[in-house]
Protein backbone atom coordinates (compact mmCIF):
# COMPACT_ATOMS: atom_id res chain seq x y z
CA UNK A 1 0.00 0.00 0.00
CA UNK A 2 1.10 3.49 -1.08
CA UNK A 3 1.58 6.01 1.96
CA UNK A 4 -0.97 8.11 3.57
CA UNK A 5 -1.85 10.95 1.12
CA UNK A 6 -2.74 14.28 2.31
CA UNK A 7 -5.99 16.01 1.24
CA UNK A 8 -6.71 19.07 1.54
CA UNK A 9 -10.30 20.31 1.80
CA UNK A 10 -11.01 23.65 1.12
CA UNK A 11 -14.33 26.35 0.70
CA UNK A 12 -14.71 30.22 1.49
CA UNK A 13 -14.75 30.11 5.22
CA UNK A 14 -13.81 26.63 6.27
CA UNK A 15 -16.97 25.95 7.85
CA UNK A 16 -19.51 24.91 5.91
CA UNK A 17 -19.22 22.99 2.07
CA UNK A 18 -15.68 22.14 3.49
CA UNK A 19 -17.49 20.01 6.37
CA UNK A 20 -19.72 18.12 4.28
CA UNK A 21 -16.71 17.70 1.06
CA UNK A 22 -14.60 16.23 4.02
CA UNK A 23 -16.82 13.63 6.00
CA UNK A 24 -17.65 12.68 2.04
CA UNK A 25 -14.05 12.18 1.51
CA UNK A 26 -13.67 10.19 4.51
CA UNK A 27 -16.33 8.00 3.95
CA UNK A 28 -15.25 7.24 0.44
CA UNK A 29 -11.68 6.64 1.27
CA UNK A 30 -12.70 4.16 4.00
CA UNK A 31 -15.14 2.25 1.68
CA UNK A 32 -12.25 1.68 -0.63
CA UNK A 33 -9.31 1.37 2.12
CA UNK A 34 -7.31 3.94 1.25
CA UNK A 35 -5.25 5.81 4.12
CA UNK A 36 -5.82 9.54 3.78
CA UNK A 37 -5.13 12.49 6.26
CA UNK A 38 -7.41 15.04 5.42
CA UNK A 39 -6.66 18.62 6.52
CA UNK A 40 -9.67 21.00 6.38
CA UNK A 41 -9.24 24.54 6.18
CA UNK A 42 -10.32 28.09 4.05
CA UNK A 43 -8.91 28.57 0.91
CA UNK A 44 -6.42 31.32 2.09
CA UNK A 45 -4.99 28.65 4.21
CA UNK A 46 -3.75 26.34 1.37
CA UNK A 47 0.03 27.43 0.73
CA UNK A 48 0.43 26.97 4.81
CA UNK A 49 0.21 23.24 3.38
CA UNK A 50 1.62 23.66 0.06
CA UNK A 51 4.86 21.45 1.31
CA UNK A 52 2.30 18.49 2.36
CA UNK A 53 -0.49 17.95 0.44
CA UNK A 54 -1.02 15.37 -2.11
CA UNK A 55 -4.19 17.00 -3.30
CA UNK A 56 -6.82 20.29 -3.45
CA UNK A 57 -10.12 19.32 -3.03
CA UNK A 58 -12.23 22.42 -3.08
CA UNK A 59 -15.99 23.93 -3.96
CA UNK A 60 -14.18 27.78 -4.45
CA UNK A 61 -12.18 29.37 -7.30
CA UNK A 62 -8.66 28.83 -6.38
CA UNK A 63 -6.41 31.39 -8.02
CA UNK A 64 -2.87 30.59 -7.27
CA UNK A 65 -1.07 27.10 -8.49
CA UNK A 66 0.11 24.61 -6.51
CA UNK A 67 2.40 21.60 -6.95
CA UNK A 68 -0.46 19.20 -6.49
CA UNK A 69 -3.73 18.53 -8.74
CA UNK A 70 -6.95 20.66 -7.61
CA UNK A 71 -10.21 18.87 -8.03
CA UNK A 72 -13.44 20.79 -8.16
CA UNK A 73 -15.99 19.33 -5.46
CA UNK A 74 -19.63 20.86 -6.23
CA UNK A 75 -21.01 17.61 -6.88
CA UNK A 76 -20.45 16.43 -3.52
CA UNK A 77 -23.43 19.25 -3.28
CA UNK A 78 -25.39 18.46 -5.45
CA UNK A 79 -25.09 15.25 -6.46
CA UNK A 80 -24.86 15.89 -10.14
CA UNK A 81 -21.65 14.27 -12.16
CA UNK A 82 -20.68 12.63 -8.40
CA UNK A 83 -19.40 9.24 -10.11
CA UNK A 84 -17.07 10.94 -12.03
CA UNK A 85 -16.02 13.52 -9.14
CA UNK A 86 -15.65 10.11 -7.19
CA UNK A 87 -13.81 8.22 -9.79
CA UNK A 88 -11.39 11.24 -10.17
CA UNK A 89 -10.51 11.61 -6.78
CA UNK A 90 -9.84 7.90 -6.03
CA UNK A 91 -7.73 8.12 -9.20
CA UNK A 92 -5.47 10.53 -7.74
CA UNK A 93 -5.68 8.63 -4.11
CA UNK A 94 -4.75 5.40 -5.20
CA UNK A 95 -1.22 7.17 -7.58
CA UNK B 1 -25.64 18.72 17.83
CA UNK B 2 -26.28 22.43 18.43
CA UNK B 3 -29.15 23.97 17.99
CA UNK B 4 -29.96 26.02 15.23
CA UNK B 5 -32.38 28.74 15.72
CA UNK B 6 -35.32 28.22 12.34
CA UNK B 7 -38.44 29.55 12.44
CA UNK B 8 -41.55 30.74 9.92
CA UNK B 9 -40.20 34.12 10.45
CA UNK B 10 -37.42 33.25 8.90
CA UNK B 11 -38.86 32.00 5.86
CA UNK B 12 -39.44 34.78 3.72
CA UNK B 13 -41.58 34.16 0.81
CA UNK B 14 -41.28 36.64 -2.06
CA UNK B 15 -38.30 39.01 -1.88
CA UNK B 16 -37.61 41.00 -4.34
CA UNK B 17 -34.53 42.73 -5.92
CA UNK B 18 -32.30 43.66 -8.54
CA UNK B 19 -29.42 41.15 -7.89
CA UNK B 20 -28.01 38.77 -5.57
CA UNK B 21 -26.85 41.31 -2.99
CA UNK B 22 -30.20 42.72 -2.50
CA UNK B 23 -31.47 39.59 -1.70
CA UNK B 24 -28.70 39.08 0.98
CA UNK B 25 -29.35 42.48 2.38
CA UNK B 26 -32.62 41.75 2.59
CA UNK B 27 -32.64 38.56 4.64
CA UNK B 28 -29.28 39.43 6.42
CA UNK B 29 -31.38 42.50 8.02
CA UNK B 30 -34.08 40.18 9.01
CA UNK B 31 -31.52 38.18 10.71
CA UNK B 32 -29.81 41.03 12.21
CA UNK B 33 -33.31 42.54 13.69
CA UNK B 34 -33.78 38.92 15.13
CA UNK B 35 -30.32 38.87 16.81
CA UNK B 36 -29.17 36.29 15.57
CA UNK B 37 -26.17 37.99 13.40
CA UNK B 38 -24.35 41.10 14.47
CA UNK B 39 -24.37 44.51 12.19
CA UNK B 40 -21.28 43.60 10.07
CA UNK B 41 -22.90 39.91 9.41
CA UNK B 42 -24.75 41.91 5.62
CA UNK B 43 -21.74 43.27 4.19
CA UNK B 44 -19.92 40.35 5.42
CA UNK B 45 -22.16 37.79 3.54
CA UNK B 46 -22.49 40.03 0.09
CA UNK B 47 -18.93 40.55 0.19
CA UNK B 48 -18.02 36.91 0.37
CA UNK B 49 -20.44 35.88 -2.16
CA UNK B 50 -18.98 38.43 -4.37
CA UNK B 51 -15.52 36.25 -3.40
CA UNK B 52 -16.57 32.81 -3.04
CA UNK B 53 -20.08 32.57 -4.80
CA UNK B 54 -22.21 30.34 -3.59
CA UNK B 55 -25.02 29.29 -6.06
CA UNK B 56 -25.82 25.72 -6.49
CA UNK B 57 -27.65 23.93 -9.84
CA UNK B 58 -30.05 21.23 -9.21
CA UNK B 59 -32.35 19.15 -11.06
CA UNK B 60 -35.07 22.06 -11.20
CA UNK B 61 -35.10 25.12 -8.91
CA UNK B 62 -31.58 27.01 -8.74
CA UNK B 63 -30.00 27.03 -5.05
CA UNK B 64 -27.65 29.45 -3.41
CA UNK B 65 -26.06 29.13 0.43
CA UNK B 66 -24.72 32.23 1.44
CA UNK B 67 -22.12 32.60 4.34
CA UNK B 68 -19.82 34.18 6.29
CA UNK B 69 -17.31 33.77 8.65
CA UNK B 70 -18.60 33.48 12.08
CA UNK B 71 -17.61 36.00 14.35
CA UNK B 72 -20.83 37.84 12.47
CA UNK B 73 -22.94 35.17 14.15
CA UNK B 74 -24.43 35.65 17.57
CA UNK B 75 -26.43 32.21 17.34
CA UNK B 76 -26.60 29.87 14.52
CA UNK B 77 -29.75 30.14 12.16
CA UNK B 78 -30.79 29.27 9.05
CA UNK B 79 -33.11 31.12 6.86
CA UNK B 80 -34.90 30.50 3.23
CA UNK B 81 -35.74 33.20 1.11
CA UNK B 82 -38.02 32.04 -1.68
CA UNK B 83 -37.59 34.89 -4.59
CA UNK B 84 -40.67 36.54 -6.79
CA UNK B 85 -38.49 36.43 -9.57
CA UNK B 86 -35.12 34.37 -9.54
CA UNK B 87 -31.83 36.24 -9.94
CA UNK B 88 -28.46 35.35 -10.58
CA UNK B 89 -26.03 33.84 -8.45
CA UNK B 90 -22.28 32.81 -9.61
CA UNK B 91 -21.77 29.02 -9.24
CA UNK B 92 -20.19 27.70 -6.44
CA UNK B 93 -16.08 27.48 -7.71
CA UNK B 94 -16.79 29.29 -11.12
CA UNK B 95 -15.38 32.42 -12.27
CA UNK B 96 -18.44 34.22 -14.13
CA UNK B 97 -21.02 31.30 -14.75
CA UNK B 98 -24.17 31.91 -13.42
CA UNK B 99 -27.46 30.53 -12.46
CA UNK B 100 -30.81 31.71 -11.49
CA UNK B 101 -32.21 31.01 -8.17
CA UNK B 102 -35.58 30.88 -6.88
CA UNK B 103 -34.10 29.19 -3.40
CA UNK B 104 -31.84 30.67 -0.73
CA UNK B 105 -30.79 28.77 2.24
CA UNK B 106 -29.15 31.47 4.05
CA UNK B 107 -26.92 30.01 6.97
CA UNK B 108 -25.31 31.68 9.83
CA UNK B 109 -22.89 29.42 11.33
CA UNK B 110 -22.00 30.42 15.10
CA UNK B 111 -19.66 27.31 15.36
CA UNK B 112 -17.09 25.39 13.03
CA UNK B 113 -17.90 21.79 12.75
CA UNK B 114 -21.15 20.86 14.38
CA UNK B 115 -23.93 20.99 11.90
CA UNK B 116 -22.69 18.72 9.81
CA UNK B 117 -25.74 16.63 9.86
CA UNK B 118 -28.00 19.41 9.26
CA UNK B 119 -25.92 20.57 6.23
CA UNK B 120 -25.94 17.20 4.91
CA UNK B 121 -29.57 17.03 5.37
CA UNK B 122 -29.80 20.27 3.36
CA UNK B 123 -27.48 18.86 0.42
CA UNK B 124 -29.98 15.92 0.20
CA UNK B 125 -33.15 18.59 0.02
CA UNK B 126 -30.85 19.94 -2.98
CA UNK B 127 -30.74 16.49 -5.01
CA UNK B 128 -34.59 16.22 -4.36
CA UNK B 129 -36.78 17.86 -6.73
CA UNK B 130 -40.02 17.09 -4.65
CA UNK B 131 -39.26 18.75 -1.91
CA UNK B 132 -37.29 21.70 -3.87
CA UNK B 133 -40.53 22.13 -5.53
CA UNK B 134 -42.73 22.13 -2.75
CA UNK B 135 -40.85 25.33 -0.50
CA UNK B 136 -40.65 27.13 -4.60
CA UNK B 137 -44.15 26.72 -4.64
CA UNK B 138 -46.13 26.47 -0.80
CA UNK B 139 -48.04 29.80 -0.05
CA UNK B 140 -47.88 28.94 3.42
CA UNK B 141 -44.54 29.81 5.65
CA UNK B 142 -45.78 27.17 8.13
CA UNK B 143 -45.93 24.60 6.38
CA UNK B 144 -42.67 25.55 4.83
CA UNK B 145 -40.99 25.64 8.33
CA UNK B 146 -42.68 22.60 8.99
CA UNK B 147 -41.22 20.66 5.79
CA UNK B 148 -37.59 22.24 6.32
CA UNK B 149 -37.63 21.28 10.15
CA UNK B 150 -38.69 17.60 9.33
CA UNK B 151 -36.02 17.45 6.36
CA UNK B 152 -33.30 18.89 8.28
CA UNK B 153 -34.01 17.19 11.34
CA UNK B 154 -33.27 20.71 13.27
CA UNK B 155 -33.90 20.93 16.94
CA UNK B 156 -35.29 23.95 17.37
CA UNK B 157 -34.70 26.35 19.93
CA UNK B 158 -37.32 28.66 19.46
CA UNK B 159 -40.46 28.13 17.29
CA UNK B 160 -42.26 25.34 18.70
CA UNK B 161 -41.42 21.36 17.81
Amino acid sequence: MSTKKVVLVACGTGIATSTVVSDALEKMAKENNIQVEIIQCKVTEVPAYESRANLLVTTTIVSKTYPFPIINARAFLTGIGLDKLKEQILEELKK
Amino acid sequence: MSDVNFDETLVLKNIEGENSSDILKCMATNLYKKGFVKESYAEAVIAREKKFATGLPTGSYGVAIPHTDIEHVNQSAISIGILKKPVDFVIMGEETEKISVKLVFMLAMHDCHSQLSMLQSLMEIFQDEEVLTYLATEESEVKIKDEVVKKLNLSIVRGGE
